[in-house]
């Protein structure tokens, strides 16, 4: 069966980002960018699948300007077999990204779509969910552990009181949690060997859909900083401000 | 202008959140209507009527709703919105899982994770783990959103709504519920507890988050971790704290053993006194916190257990 991984190139999560002094958005010129960290189990969780036999191919899909092609590469060598590049200037929406996806979905057919649950930037957490709907398949998000048996996928997934397991019909959507897995390092001869492989580069604005904008970003300010605080000596001194300065015990 | 709040339950209790949720929708508007879609989910409908602000709650009792299965309770609740201009859940997992499908099959966009309503079109929320704050305007006509619970505070619960049962079944039968592996714990929950206390890699091991469980018990404190500590199999993800796991905004918050990563920091930052317990002075953490003791977490647990 096909898999299909769409990943998003975000900055690196050990960035710390900052605000733009005029308010209109983050600041992101001369940051590392990366692979975010949830589609990178995607991409990890889908070659694993074709390591045991259960996946034929696995075919990553990034939506963005030529720069994503670098995560592309980086999914290649992580074991992807080919991938698509759809091209836009345009900083697209969830539901525009979905749609562009859907369309991916209905020329390749795939049997499973794995995705990060949210990307480390916007943390929208979307995207999966809506691909899901236009494609009326089901869903299985936030997943500790995937497994195909026969014509369905049960996925466990992580939920706020602990874990549940769900049984998907085929072809399904599933969104990862961090404890799928432990994403390999690409290996020099396998960086090397995702250069030669096939990249796609398709432009979004060829797929005849509707992309306006949904959502206007109107402004963006730095979080509200915290007062600075004090170094206390012991344990005492610890109570006695927790309980006579903050007075948060009693 | 009407507003859809989808009620938070497990069929045997509302949520706390629910009622922040329903405080969000009072920000937006007036005309507030809870869902409550579930199964034997009896004394969740008496709580839902019992929430103040609002007029009705409508009832979808039917085993297509148990396990509040993204497919099903999706198609109901897009059965429902030709009535609402806006469309709320609380930003939990069931949310989260849920309501995309909505708007994807409304056609509009989701607003996720608001923590403030600027206007009925234009909300608040975090980005970029909390490191930036975006004001968003909506441009679709029927506004879906999650809205996080600590954004939020919750109404009372002295009203008394209307009930009405729907009759409407949406089963797509694409997925069904095997099984849940539910953590119990007499501890309060981890979003709902006034006090929080954490632990993170420093812990060493799941054994020693023992020492944390004294002090939990002195403060009725629920218990944390950072991922770290997940990942390494201390303890079970529903206790992670952080962007991708829980969002918490305790009174107190106690970091033991956690060096404070931005991932961590965001789902804990808004607290209103943070505590920070490690050995490493050079500790992000310390930069968040109000408190701060430069110790081996092995000798300060035991010694703040006896002197609480």
């Amino acid at each position: 069966m096909k898999v299909l991984v769409p990943i998003k190139r975000v900055i690196d999560y050990n960035v710390k980002v900052r605000v733009k002094a005029d308010n209109s958005n983050v600041d992101l010129a001369n940051v590392k960018m990366a692979i975010n960290p949830f589609c990178e189990i995607a991409v990890e969780e889908a070659v694993r699948l074709k390591e045991a036999g259960t996946a034929t191919e696995v075919i990553a899909v990034s939506i963005g300007d030529k720069s994503c092609q670098e995560q592309l590469r980086t999914a290649l060598a992580l074991g992807a077999d080919r991938a698509i590049q759809i091209d836009t200037d345009q900083n697209l929406d969830s539901l525009n990204v979905a749609k562009l996806l859907q369309k991916i979905v209905e020329e390749e057919q795939p049997q499973l779509v794995i995705l990060g649950k949210q990307s480390i930037d916007s943390d929208n957490n979307q995207t999966g969910q809506m691909l899901a709907a236009l494609t009326g398949m089901a869903q299985g998000t936030f997943a500790s552990a995937v497994k195909v048996d026969g014509d369905k996928v049960n996925v466990t997934r992580e939920v706020d009181s602990g874990l549940q397991t769900i049984a998907l019909n085929l072809p399904a959507i599933v969104t990862t949690d961090l404890r799928l897995n432990e994403p390999r390092y690409a290996s020099l001869p396998n960086i090397m060997k995702a250069k030669r492989k096939p990249l796609d580069v398709k432009a979004a604005a060829d797929f005849g859909l509707d992309l306006t904008a949904r959502t206007k970003l109107i402004k963006v300010t730095p979080p509200a900083e915290r007062k600075a605080g004090i170094i206390v000596e012991s344990i005492d001194e610890l109570v006695e401000k927790l309980k006579n300065e903050a007075k948060v015990i009693s | 202008m009407s507003i859809l709040v989808f009620a938070e339950h497990d069929n045997s209790e509302l949520k706390a959140d629910t009622l922040k949720t329903v405080a969000a929708a009072q920000a937006i508007g007036s005309d507030i209507h809870l869902l409550v879609a579930g199964h034997n989910c009896q004394a969740v409908v008496d709580a839902a009527s019992k929430v103040n602000g609002v007029a009705k709650v409508l009832v979808a009792d039917n085993a297509a709703y148990e396990h509040q299965l993204a497919e099903n309770v999706s198609l109901l609740v897009t059965e429902l919105a030709a009535d609402y201009s806006h469309i709320l859940a609380t930003a939990l997992t069931t949310g989260k899982n849920f309501m995309p499908r909505v708007a994807a099959l409304l056609d509009v966009a989701q607003i996720s994770d608001i923590i403030a309503v600027e206007s009925s079109d234009t909300f608040v929320r975090p980005i970029y783990a909390g490191n930036a704050i975006a004001t968003v305007q909506s441009l679709d006509s029927k506004k879906v959103i999650t809205v996080r619970p600590t954004g939020f505070d919750a109404v009372a619960t002295d009203g008394n709504a209307e009930i009405i049962a729907l009759d409407k079944v949406t089963d797509a039968g694409t997925s069904s519920h095997v099984n849940d592996e539910l953590s119990v714990s007499e501890r309060p929950d981890l979003g709902a507890a006034s006090v929080v206390i954490s632990g993170g890699r420093g812990m060493q091991n799941g054994d020693n988050f023992k020492l944390l469980e004294g002090i939990a018990d002195k403060l009725g404190a629920a218990i944390g971790a950072s991922r770290a500590a997940v990942d390494a199999g201390f303890v079970p993800n529903d206790m992670q704290v952080g962007q991708t796991g829980k969002i918490v905004a305790p009174d107190l918050y106690i970091a033991v053993g956690i060096s404070g990563a931005i991932q961590h920091l965001a789902g804990m930052k808004d607290s209103k006194v943070i505590v920070a317990i490690n050995k490493d002075p050079e500790a992000p953490i310390f930069q968040v916190a109000d408190y701060g003791l430069v110790a081996d977490l092995f000798d300060a647990l035991p010694e703040l257990e006896s002197k609480l």
